[in-house]
């Protein structure tokens, strides 16, 4: 008979393993009362993933420092906050416009468009953007591409923040801070299931899990795929990628645009989930929260991307509010944990690079890459002999 | 290419247009603020004198940017890294010059000797201050990544950031807090065709001057900065030189450090405000200044500062101050974008 962790690496063993994770992701929610935090923090994790390996494949497949990604979380939110709340009170006469909603929706004015539309709507002007955003970055490398997208992410957060002053006839751009609220809630046609944050969370949950899955899904079949490769190409040595005949313009705007797409549909989500759609939301620390997860993880590695998006999730939203949020004060001091969230993300960055730079689940062919240097002309020698 | 379909005479317009454009872009990119409100001032008010104030406290607002955008290039120049943490580092300046003016118990009320000796030896105690830890950064986290990727130690200065911005909420709290208004920094001194020259304008030209000057000394001058300018070429041809490359970058780094600690201080009176955030905000400006002038270059530097003072008081006069950093962050898009190399800068590596 076989041992368990020789089972655990045979082709079946790896589709029992996946199929019992995910059974008890499908059955978590059912362990908690329909409104539990654990479910909040859940659904959280979800739509962080989902944003970390999106940003997975712009910085860990393409090797390109994309320090703007908050700006595809806020056009998805956004998006969803024109295409599925009152916002445009007034357009469309006195019923506004309904694709495909609930009939509690029906009845109310501006445009409501389907749950699902949204984000199919989002994911492409997420990545229209986030070509757009690329553009520029086309003829830089390193640390120019980290600032450029970084300029783009705040001005798409200060256009947020100042879109009340935009407006086009009565209507503003966006609220900033007041927030654009309620959002709609997710709805299927023809099952008349109600989703309502405020009664029961589990249907959320389960609709970011599906989402998940196939943002999952997508980014397996992305790597293995010719552009998958051509990205890891590029990311390893883009002059050498050029000249085995890797397009340079089109590889780099189709990492931009997917990792940008992902973003874009956990921001709609995300945006629906929480009801309201405020510019505080959207500001340069949640770029580098998300690519925290992607360092923590190990960059390029889904697996591992997928793990430390979960961590830092859990530590934002559970550990440091819920659980250590009045430590200091036990020792005397007088402040709380949920200020320092972002120091302490920023120590593990600092952390995890000094002490660990391929990150906690690093995909082998990066892990070589980092540990280049010393030594490696006599690898190479001795592999040639 | 379809050139024949082109006339010649049409052809080499459009080179001579791109030569032009090359050479001259960025600058008249740089002059459409101020000539649309020039024209607009002149149309409207008859004179220029609005535009002239604007330029003087964008001059004196630019002075600060001036000196820490020289760290920031002094440190790219050097190790080419992006020293993210620099703004954080000129933030914790002007927390210090705060607390300590207020700890040595500089008032409003202070007469004009005890004011003067005082803000010196704030000055000193915030610079020094600034240097230590800037050094000290360098030390802990960067030294370790010198041979690992660039983009790691970006990474890392990004994290050192965040830390000093935690640091900032637990000592001053979340929300901006004024301090006193010592120097009265609005008071004007005199007036010249209608422009006015307040004590806070003569504050930042007179501390960042000197400063600046000294330092574009030491580096051009002394066996120090001649060791830094060695490393700063190839590092490794200075190490066989018998350079201390690991001292000359530790050195830059203070150097650095003491230009941010003082502009922490006259940021400090001039604005009559501290806040975490300042750092974060004044670093982008000063990186901006940086690559506009050519980051690695000394004066380009302190030319961009200046300008980007004048860009930014322009457009908080004129846009709304809620949309400078739009303005601010267009300009470094466009830079980085088609002139990676701005005013005086040479080729670099990422410009490519």
């Amino acid at each position: 008979m076989t041992s368990l962790p020789d089972f655990a690496r045979t082709r079946n063993g790896r589709r029992a393993i996946a199929g019992a994770v995910l059974l008890a992701a499908v059955l978590f929610p059912l362990a908690f009362d329909p409104l539990a935090t654990q479910t909040d923090v859940a659904i959280f994790v979800l739509a962080y993933v989902m944003m970390g390996l999106g940003l997975n494949i712009v910085v860990g497949f393409a090797g390109l420092l994309d320090f703007g990604y908050v700006a595809f979380y806020a056009i998805g939110a956004y998006t969803i906050g024109w295409l599925a709340s009152d916002h445009f009170t007034g357009i469309g006469g006195e019923q506004g416009i309904h694709v495909l909603v609930s009939e509690f929706v029906q009845t109310s004015s501006g445009i409501h468009i389907n749950f699902f539309g949204v984000l199919i709507a989002a994911m492409i002007i997420a990545a229209a953007l986030g070509a757009l955003i690329g553009l520029p970055t086309l003829r830089l490398r390193g640390d120019y591409i980290a600032i450029v997208t970084l300029a783009f992410g705040e001005i798409i957060g200060r256009i947020a923040l100042n879109g009340d002053e935009i407006t086009f006839g009565q209507y503003q751009l966006t609220n900033g801070q007041q927030a654009i609220s309620p959002v709609d809630q997710p709805f299927l046609p023809g099952v008349n299931y109600e989703f309502d944050s405020a009664f029961n969370l589990r249907p959320y949950y389960w609709t970011g899990l599906v989402l998940l899955c196939l943002t999952l899904f997508v980014n397996f079949r992305l790597r293995d795929s010719r552009v998958g490769r051509a990205w890891i190409a590029l990311r390893e040595d883009e002059v050498a990628a050029a000249s085995m005949g890797v397009p340079l313009v089109r590889t780099k705007l189709l990492a931009y645009a997917s990792g940008a797409a992902l973003g874009g549909v956990a921001g709609s989500f995300l945006g629906s989930y929480n009801n309201a759609i405020n510019s505080n939301q959207f500001q340069f620390s949640f770029s580098i929260f998300v690519l925290a997860m992607v360092i923590l993880g190990g960059m390029g590695s889904i697996w591992g991307v997928a793990a430390g998006a979960a961590a830092l999730a859990v530590i934002d939203r559970y550990l440091i509010p819920e659980v250590f949020n009045d430590l200091p004060s036990t020792f005397g001091l007088d402040f709380q944990l949920t200020q320092l969230s972002f120091g302490i993300f920023g120590f593990l960055l600092v952390l995890i690079m000094v002490l660990r730079p391929e990150g906690l689940f690093p995909e082998r062919r990066r892990k070589l890459e980092l540990t280049e240097g010393a030594g490696t002309d006599e690898t190479v020698y001795e592999v040639r002999m | 290419m379809n050139a024949p379909s082109v006339p010649l005479g049409q052809r080499s317009a459009v080179i001579a247009l791109r030569a032009f454009l090359e050479r001259f872009g960025l600058i008249l990119a740089l002059l459409v603020l101020p000539v649309v409100y020039g024209i607009q001032d002149l149309s409207t008010e008859g004179d220029l004198s609005r535009l002239a104030n604007n330029l003087v406290d964008g001059l004196s607002n630019g002075a600060i940017w001036a000196l820490i955008a020289l760290g920031y290039t002094l440190v790219y120049g050097i190790v080419e890294l992006i020293n993210f943490a620099h703004g954080d580092v000129f933030m914790i300046g002007s927390f210090v010059a705060a607390g300590f003016w207020g700890a040595l118990g500089l008032t409003l009320a202070t007469g004009v000797p005890g004011l003067v000796a005082g803000l010196l030896l704030t000055l000193i105690v915030a610079m020094f201050t600034c240097a230590s830890l800037n050094v000290m950064i360098e030390r802990v986290a960067y030294r370790p990544l010198r041979n690992a990727p660039r983009l790691a130690v970006l990474i890392t200065a990004v994290g050192f950031s965040f830390i000093l911005q935690n640091v900032g909420i637990l000592w001053r709290g979340g929300q901006q807090q004024s301090v006193d208004n010592l120097i009265q920094q609005e008071r004007q001194v005199l007036e010249v065709f209608g422009v006015v020259i307040s004590r806070g304008d003569l504050l930042a030209i007179g501390v960042t001057l000197p400063l600046v000057l000294i330092v574009t000394t030491f580096i051009a001058r002394s066996r120090q900065g001649k060791a830094m300018r060695a490393t700063a070429q190839d590092p490794e041809a200075a190490q066989l030189m018998g350079i201390n490359v690991d001292r000359t970058i530790s050195l830059t780094f203070l150097l650095g450090g003491l230009l941010a600690g003082a502009a922490g201080l006259v940021y400090a009176l001039y604005q009559t405000n501290v806040w975490y955030f300042q750092g974060f905000t004044a670093g982008l400006i000063a990186f901006t200044a940086a690559v506009m002038g050519g980051i690695g270059n000394l004066r380009g530097a302190v030319l961009g500062g200046l300008i980007i003072g004048c860009i930014q008081q322009i457009s908080d006069n004129r846009i709304g101050g809620e949309w400078t950093p739009v303005v601010v962050f267009g300009y470094l898009i466009a830079i980085m974008t088609f002139r990676p190399r701005g005013l005086l800068g040479e080729q670099t590596r990422e410009a490519g």
